[in-house]
């Protein structure tokens, strides 16, 4: 029997695992990490957002704070305010990850966020809107990774969602005599979340293989990746395969059916989640 | 921007998985698009223009492959190929890159949402539709070719 090694060649001891269904942590191919969230001022610890959450994914850490500020809307869209969302890749989360200017990872994510926000409808721009013309909120949401071990698009998703839940608006007026706002941070009303988009990531193994939750080591390996963002009337809100091996319609059809099932799991906990933290 | 680095790294994936790169080692392989003009199906563009410039350059590729649009409007119908005016007005637009080899996905954007079997649908048009792109491809090399 020959000794495989796992740095040696990582490859061959994963295809053995692969071999009988299951992956070196144990997990089957189709199971998802143990997925534990935080929201709010007291569990995830940042006071100076209007909303946080922070999302572990096994290992992966990502961390979501929204910050809400005040500003004119564009000339073109008076009705509208604005969600920028940032995501960031840090050199603490993982060794690949080196200090300065935002790698191509990290703006990817970035704009797969956005594209997120935008195709799924979740937070529609009109109702961010004060007065029109003169006053609209921007949301700043900053996802940061803490601890990268793949999969962070799906981690992200979440955080963003339970973070944009957990966010409180002041009630904002316009005095009519000064023309200036006036915010009344006493009286705050919730954030109107229309859709709740979850993402799924799948990692190809072979050209064949499709594995649920790809580990770092395992994205490293692999030959493709496909993210698959369902909202809760089981519409699709994006398919996001860029590049790597080319899969058939049935395969990319499997990855949907598997995405539908995992957005009920995790609509289930941040619904649980949600409750905990409501006062009664 | 970041929607250029995203579309880079779609491009850039897409042309990793048909490239041989293991023939050519210690080589780097750049790859410059320059948009002229927008007038729509930007990215399946893109996506064209980068697999006739490695067939142009006689790189080994496993497989070729072409972009291909499609539009789903407010009404259900699928356009392919949209132009920007359609568009704006459609309410869901799916970008795929289809293998040559059986015709397999190799790359998919979306941008709107819409239900699953709307995709598989616009899934099959698309693949109909590379049948058209490879043959304009054919016809092209045949042309370079034919009058050296």
């Amino acid at each position: 029997l020959s000794i495989c090694s796992r740095t040696v060649e990582p490859l061959e001891y994963y295809r053995r695992f692969l071999k009988e269904n299951c992956r070196p942590d144990g997990r089957e191919l189709g199971e998802f990490r143990t997925t534990t969230v935080n929201i709010g001022k007291c569990l995830c610890s940042i006071t100076t957002a209007d909303g946080s959450a922070l999302v572990k994914l096994g290992n992966t850490t990502v961390i979501c704070g929204v910050k809400a500020e005040l500003a004119a809307p564009a000339a073109d869209s008076a009705n509208k305010g604005y969600i920028v969302p940032n995501v960031e890749l840090p050199s603490l989360c993982a060794e690949r990850f080196r200090s300065g200017p935002p790698g191509e990872e990290a703006q990817a994510a970035s704009q797969f966020i956005a594209d997120v926000i935008e195709n799924s409808q979740m937070i529609v721009k009109e109702d961010l809107c004060i007065a029109n013309g003169k006053l609209a909120w921007v949301l700043y949401c900053d996802i940061i990774c803490l601890d990268y071990d793949g999969n962070l698009l799906d981690a992200s998703v979440f955080a963003l969602l339970a973070a944009l839940k957990n966010v409180q608006l002041p009630s904002v007026t316009i005095n009519e005599e000064t023309g200036l706002s006036e915010v009344n941070l006493k009286q705050k009303n919730p954030l109107i979340i229309r859709k709740h988009p979850v993402a799924t990531s799948f990692a190809v193994f072979d050209d064949t293989l499709l594995i649920v939750d790809p580990t770092a080591e395992e994205e490293d390996l692999a030959t493709g990746t496909v993210t698959i963002v369902t909202d809760e009337e089981g519409r699709l809100c994006s398919v996001h395969k860029p590049g790597g091996s080319p899969l058939t319609g049935a395969k990319l059809q499997d990855c949907i059916t598997r995405a539908i099932t995992r957005h009920k799991e995790v609509k289930k906990l941040i619904d649980k989640v949600m409750k905990s933290i409501t006062p009664k | 921007g970041v929607m250029e680095r995203s579309r880079e790294q779609l491009l850039r994936q897409t042309c990793e998985a048909v490239v041989l790169g293991v023939l050519h080692p210690r080589t780097a392989i750049t790859l410059v698009l320059q948009v002229l003009s927008d007038a729509g199906s930007l990215l399946s563009c893109c996506l064209n223009a980068a697999c006739m410039a490695l067939l142009d350059a006689g790189l080994p590729l496993t497989a070729l492959f072409c972009g291909v649009t499609c539009a789903l409007q407010p009404d259900g119908t699928i356009l392919l190929d949209p132009t920007a005016r359609q568009e704006q007005e459609a309410r869901a637009i799916l970008t795929f890159a289809i293998a040559s080899s059986e015709r397999k996905v190799l790359m998919a954007n979306t941008k709107g949402s819409c239900s699953v079997e709307e995709m598989q649908q616009c899934l099959a048009a698309a693949q109909r539709a590379a049948d058209t792109v490879f043959q304009f491809y054919r016809d092209s090399v045949r042309r370079r070719y034919s009058k050296s």
